[in-house]
């Protein structure tokens, strides 16, 4: 443009770099000070808020650890979130595969199924399904002497990767769509049978999207705690990070100890916000792709 | 080709993401909607049929209007102060050359990536009667000890919207420069030469310009604040003394009451469509061709 610089506009400059900084810092500065609460002693938690900690105290982490159980909660949320995403990529890549790139009888109808998926929202059915594995759980009770629905890990992985499910497969059906079907001829021409060409040929390429949907879908099972909650219930059961710190944080106004507290907040925050550090341009790329969540 | 191994691919493909689907979504959205009709014991599976009991009991229940009445204050108040704050600061951010505008960017996105539980834990830091800090700020420009009780009756509402705000202007800050970046540099230019000011600029080509994009997040909004607002009164407010549509539906399953709880889910989820449709009709407008 080929405005000249007036004392107006040096004065709007200024205004706008105010603004700007003014957000970041009330962002930057309530996440900062709790990563520096979490090293600072329980005695220093009353006083004034913004001083620094006089050491850092590390026994917060170890006593979050081991004492408040914060390492297995960890542990649990490692392993239902890979879990979840293995189940997720294993069921999700080949069905939209084949529903955008097959034509066969109901394929048009289970599209617009799982289009319709994408508008239930899951704290709408968190209620029906503990229901209903608390039903199977009885069935199993009776027939078997034991229970493996509620309670259980690896059932919590299934029920996160079904509710990712319509999602999932919108995002890739998306891709799949756009490739030329010259591909599958050829792989057919060399003599690949349909699984050859799907996994060999076709997912390779789709690498793209499965990145972006293990950024989205780690997000949000890391994050996750409605469901964990719920399916989770047993106080003596194994729990997720976001649940064991809920605990945490709601049995804190009685005894207080701030500093293993904080130690536990920083414990969940910080692998997504490595990982957000890492490939931030690619998250809100593509989240403008799959803006449909949230 | 040979028909029979295609088929045989295909099931193989599609049925587990179908099973896994309709087991754990299909089945409990019908369920919601059936169950909203019946009565559950609470122990046991045994269910009696009543009717549209359940939802006359729900519209005389004053909680639940309560509630009702905070979700659609939260609905009306987060979207407008967010939608202020994303637009001008996405406005700022793609129109104006700032040094650092990929780290602004950066850090205004960090909010959407933390759990709920993390935010209210951060929160529960900031609004902290007794060495809180937003308390020891107030205190320190009045000069005296400020001790507003942020999550007690009646700051609770307020300390909810601005969590809420404060988590949700990145990601829709975000969404509104993808399009903005859309928006060709010689339309702007055409206009400048034409005397039109920054201001004119953005009301008369920015805001048109995006508009699909505005309606879209708009229904975005009311989706997504019904179902925030529960998260973050689950994870901030004590049990029980404020309330939200989701987190009313959620403790009548704590108490045993599932035919009640499912009734409430299903006028939640009737509200929310029709709330979402209305909005897209009142805002529909002829589209603007960049």
């Amino acid at each position: 443009m080929t405005t000249k610089k007036t004392s107006g506009d040096r004065l709007y400059q200024v205004f706008i770099y105010v603004v700007l900084a003014m957000l970041a810092i009330v962002i930057i500065v309530p996440v900062a000070w709790v990563f520096l609460a979490s090293v600072k002693q329980n005695s220093e938690f009353y006083g004034n808020p913004w001083t620094l900690p006089a050491s850092f105290y590390w026994q917060n982490f170890v006593d979050a650890w081991n004492a408040a159980s914060m390492g297995s909660y960890m542990l649990n949320s490692a392993l239902v979130t890979a879990l979840s995403l293995a189940i997720l990529l294993v069921v999700a890549l080949p069905a939209a595969y084949c529903l955008s790139r097959f034509r066969f009888r109901g394929g048009r109808f289970l599209n617009v199924c799982f289009m319709a998926g994408l508008f239930i929202n899951v704290n709408y059915i968190v209620v029906p399904i503990f229901l209903m594995m608390r039903d199977w759980d009885s069935w199993m009770n009776y027939f078997f002497g034991k229970t493996i629905f509620l309670n259980n890990l690896f059932m919590l992985a299934i029920v996160y990767a079904a509710t990712a499910l319509p999602f999932t497969v919108y995002l890739l059906s998306g891709y799949f769509a756009t490739l030329p079907h010259d591909f599958e001829e050829a792989a057919y021409i060399d003599g690949a049978g349909y699984g050859q060409a799907m996994i060999r040929v076709i997912f390779p390429m789709a690498q793209p999207s499965i990145i972006t949907i293990i950024l989205f879908n780690f997000l949000s099972f890391w994050n996750e705690y409605i469901i964990s909650m719920t399916l989770m219930s047993s106080s003596t059961g194994q729990k997720t990070l976001p649940v064991g710190l809920l605990n945490l944080m709601q049995g804190q106004q009685s005894k207080a100890e701030f500093g293993i507290m904080y130690a536990g907040l920083v414990l969940v925050m910080l692998p997504t916000l490595i990982l957000y550090m890492c490939v931030q341009k690619k998250l809100t790329q593509g989240m403008t792709v799959g803006g449909l969540k949230g | 080709m040979h028909s029979k191994g295609r088929s045989r691919f295909i099931v193989l493909c599609v049925a587990p993401a179908v099973i896994l689907f309709f087991l754990f979504m299909v089945l409990p959205t019908v369920n919601v909607f059936r169950m909203s009709l019946f009565e559950r014991g609470a122990y046991s599976p045994t269910e009696t049929f009543v009717g549209v009991n359940n939802f006359k009991v729900l519209f005389k229940d004053a909680k639940f209007i309560a509630s009702m009445q905070n979700t659609i204050l939260l609905i009306v108040t987060v979207t407008i102060i967010t939608f202020f704050f994303a637009i001008v600061f996405a406005a700022i951010l793609t129109r104006e050359k700032i040094k650092g505008q990929n780290f602004f960017r950066i850090v205004f996105y960090i909010p959407n990536i933390l759990s709920v539980v993390v935010i209210a834990g951060i929160f529960s830091a900031v609004y902290k009667p007794e060495n809180g800090m937003l308390n020891s700020i107030f205190s320190l420009f009045a000069g005296r000890e400020v001790m507003v009780l942020w999550k007690d009756q009646p700051m609770v509402i307020v300390s909810i919207i601005i969590a809420m705000v404060w988590q949700a202007i990145g990601y829709y800050m975000v969404m509104y420069m993808a399009s903005m970046a859309a928006v060709p540099a010689d339309l702007y230019e055409s206009a400048g030469l034409d005397g039109a000011g920054r201001v004119k600029q953005f009301f008369q080509l920015t805001l048109p310009l995006i508009w699909t994009n505005i309606r879209t997040t708009l229904t975005f909004f009311i989706i997504s604040t019904i179902n925030m607002a529960f998260l973050f009164v689950k994870a901030m407010v004590a049990k029980g003394s404020s309330d939200v549509a989701l987190s009313f539906m959620y403790n009548q399953k704590d108490a045993g009451l599932y035919g009640y709880s499912m009734a409430a889910g299903v006028v939640i989820f009737l509200f929310s469509f029709l709330l979402s449709a209305l909005v897209n009709k009142v805002t529909a407008r002829d589209v603007l061709e960049m």
